[in-house]
């Protein structure tokens, strides 16, 4: 589904990704680790299409074509989804609206008529009761004075709506109490088919308790220095990073 | 000849053909000197310093407006009223009074002509009381009390509370090359009385036309006026909107200016507070594009304590338009615990708009909470890559964080009618259709 080969990008000049190759298939989950600025983030970043970074070398194929030119919205028109480690808040447009908005957007990208609005409030209910959200929490403006679960657990609705193929989680475990997370990863779980992916990046294994990944990938310095099945995540908890550097010296 | 000269040879031709009896025949006569010795503001004064009224000065402005033969039908101008829901209005066309676009009354309140209050004896104690008494003695304002003949008056007795709002619109045709229309607007609104009022300019051909508008609003105790102020008017459409507001004790006294339209705004609001615990509301959302102008120019005066005022105002500016906001809060030695809020929040959307943004406080009391803010930046990257990452296309994303941006003012305007309204023409301002209300 996903596939990357050598890419490297830099923003403002800086390299940041230095070589990176990952591939993943439908049906899979894969978890990125990695010590804070090994490059996590901008990998994400770079799949969703953000702009700000330039892709200097590699190829960054979904389902087999080339998507490194395409716009972030052609990205996810295509299926691609990014859930922000930082949601930005949207004061005076409701959750309700910006879904809509986006669902239509996405539509309309393939074709399609708007969702009628009876079916929309239908798929709106059945996703927010799965992620436990409460009916008031969606008319209020988007993530505008949101905790931060609430922002994740806002993040994971808008995957639920928008169900795509490939969901790219960076650092949703970040700011959850255990509760919280137990919520978010079934959220994920209950959206897992053998015809999409998740990406999970994250700093604890923790979160991996729930969603339970099929390779473990460390970053480190913009490149991916080893993969392993899930037991890697349980070694990089207890031993932390350094023995890896070591290994790599 | 210079507009100066005309408009100065053209007072003693107006002047001759009043009645000699005009209650406001001295006011005139010392207004029209005060406009003499001073002309038309230049950038070098302080006030004026980021707006030049000099390409605005040039055409040969008819001064007294030819009647128009054939009238206007209500259905060709109905987009720019609020038609929905029913409401007074006072219509003017070329500065002339239409009737049969108006709808007007004296039943428990009067809501008619300046140039009846002017004339008529039953008005003049009001006029007596309030006419030209909150106007500052600025060269425009001096213009425009010279030539006051036409405008609105509303006069909203004790207690009542107005069960719809009323619509001030004066339009322009077009039947002369260029035109200065000077409307002149008396609002008095008594004790414990509640008013709406919506004012708006248009322009309904591509000529020329200057307006050199001046409105005086008095708030008496626990008054509450609610007025909005629409300016979306043509390319070649000027407008310089002087407001003065007066308020009583407790009164609640709320001003909103949507400057989506015209070659150049000025807009003097100025607001004084005369007694204690009264509530003032300066709010504004500016789009502009190509080489349009508009110039905010706001005092909020507190002269008592225990008030309250706020300001908020969003400018969002395209191509190479440019905007000014000039905000003035000033707090008298006896305006003791008050709490003045003044923001100004700007967003440049293309590298050569420009917004000068000054704010300024003078204090004389010791004990006062007073605030104020201030940014001009562009849209927020990550909040497009936010959206656009969710399927959302660029444009549309623009759109939302503009509405985003402008909607703590937009969700303070009590008319939903007019909320509607205001956000189609910032949808059309922007392009856009959002699949939503907001």
């Amino acid at each position: 589904m996903l596939q990357i080969k050598d890419l490297h990008a830099s923003v403002e000049g800086k390299d940041i990704l230095k070589g990176v190759t990952l591939d993943v298939k439908a049906g899979e989950v894969h978890a990125i680790m990695g010590p804070n600025g090994s490059g996590k983030s901008t990998l994400a970043a770079v799949i969703a299409g953000k702009e700000e970074f330039e892709m200097t070398k590699g190829e960054v194929t979904f389902d087999n074509e080339d998507i490194s030119e395409l716009d972030p919205e052609e990205r996810a028109h295509k299926g691609v989804f990014l859930s922000f480690q930082y949601p930005v808040e949207i004061p005076g447009v409701s959750v309700t609206n910006f879904i809509k908005t986006a669902i239509n957007e996405t539509r309309k990208s393939n074709g399609q008529e708007d969702m009628p609005a009876g079916e929309m409030l239908k798929l709106i209910k059945e996703k927010a009761d799965l992620l436990e959200i409460d009916r008031k929490f969606l008319s209020r403006s988007l993530n505008e004075g949101f905790s931060g679960g609430e922002k994740k657990r806002n993040e994971i609705f808008q995957m639920a709506m928008l169900e795509p193929k490939l969901a790219i989680l960076d650092e949703t475990d970040s700011g959850l109490d255990i509760d919280a997370l137990k919520v978010v990863a079934n959220g994920v779980n209950k959206l897992k088919s053998k015809d999409n992916a998740v990406v999970v990046i994250t700093h604890y294994q923790r979160l991996l308790d729930y969603i339970v990944p099929d390779y473990v990938h460390v970053l480190m310095n913009g490149k991916i220095v080893k993969s392993g099945s899930k037991e890697l995540a349980y070694e990089l908890e207890e031993k932390g990073y350094d023995w890896i550097k070591e290994e790599l010296v | 000849m210079s507009l100066k000269d005309k408009l100065l040879a053209s007072y003693i031709a107006f002047e001759d053909h009043l009645e000699d009896d005009s209650p406001i025949h001295d006011v005139r006569n010392s207004a029209i000197k005060d406009f003499e010795t001073k002309g038309f503001p230049t950038k070098k004064e302080e006030a004026w310093k980021y707006t030049s009224l000099n390409s605005v000065l040039k055409p040969d402005y008819s001064v007294f407006p030819k009647p128009r033969e054939e009238t206007i039908e209500f259905k060709d101008v109905k987009k720019y009223f609020l038609h929905d829901i029913d409401t007074y209005k006072i219509v003017f066309i070329d500065g002339v009074y239409s009737s049969h676009l108006s709808q007007t009354t004296h039943d428990k309140l009067d809501v008619c002509l300046m140039s009846s209050a002017l004339t008529k004896s039953k008005y003049k104690t009001v006029i007596d009381a309030y006419f030209n008494k909150v106007a500052k003695q600025e060269s425009l304002t001096s213009l425009n009390t010279a030539f006051a003949k036409e405008g609105a008056y509303i006069y909203i007795p004790k207690n009542k509370e107005v069960e719809k709002p009323i619509e001030i619109i004066n339009f322009s045709t077009g039947n002369e090359a260029a035109i200065l229309l000077q409307p002149r607007n008396l609002i008095v609104v008594e004790e414990n009385a509640h008013v709406q009022i919506i004012e708006r300019h248009q322009s309904l051909s591509e000529n020329a036309v200057l307006t050199n508008s001046v409105t005086e609003i008095f708030a008496e105790k626990r008054a509450y006026v609610d007025y909005y102020k629409i300016q979306n008017d043509k390319e070649n459409a000027s407008l310089i909107d002087s407001t003065f507001v007066s308020q009583q004790t407790q009164s609640n006294c709320r001003v909103h200016t949507f400057s989506f339209g015209g070659k150049l705004v000025r807009n003097n609001l100025n607001f004084y507070q005369k007694g204690e615990r009264c509530d003032s509301t300066l709010n504004g959302i500016t789009i502009l594009e190509n080489k349009q102008h508009t110039d905010h120019n706001t005092l909020v005066h507190h002269a008592a304590p225990n008030c309250e005022s706020h300001q908020d105002y969003k400018g969002i500016y395209a191509d190479t338009s440019t905007g000014v906001f000039n905000g003035k809060v000033y707090v008298e030695k006896e305006a003791q615990k008050i709490d003045a809020f003044q923001q100004n929040n700007n967003v440049l959307i293309d590298d050569k708009a420009t917004v000068n943004s000054k704010p300024q406080l003078e204090i004389f009391a010791d004990d006062v909470r007073c605030s104020h803010g201030c940014t001009i930046g562009q849209l927020d990257e990550d909040a497009l890559f936010y959206m656009r990452s969710r399927g959302i296309g660029k444009k549309e994303a623009r759109a939302l964080l503009m509405y985003a941006f402008a909607n703590t003012v937009l969700e303070s305007v009590k008319i939903p009618e007019l909320k509607k309204r205001i956000n189609k023409l910032i949808a059309n301002k922007i392009g856009v259709s959002l699949g939503f209300e907001v």
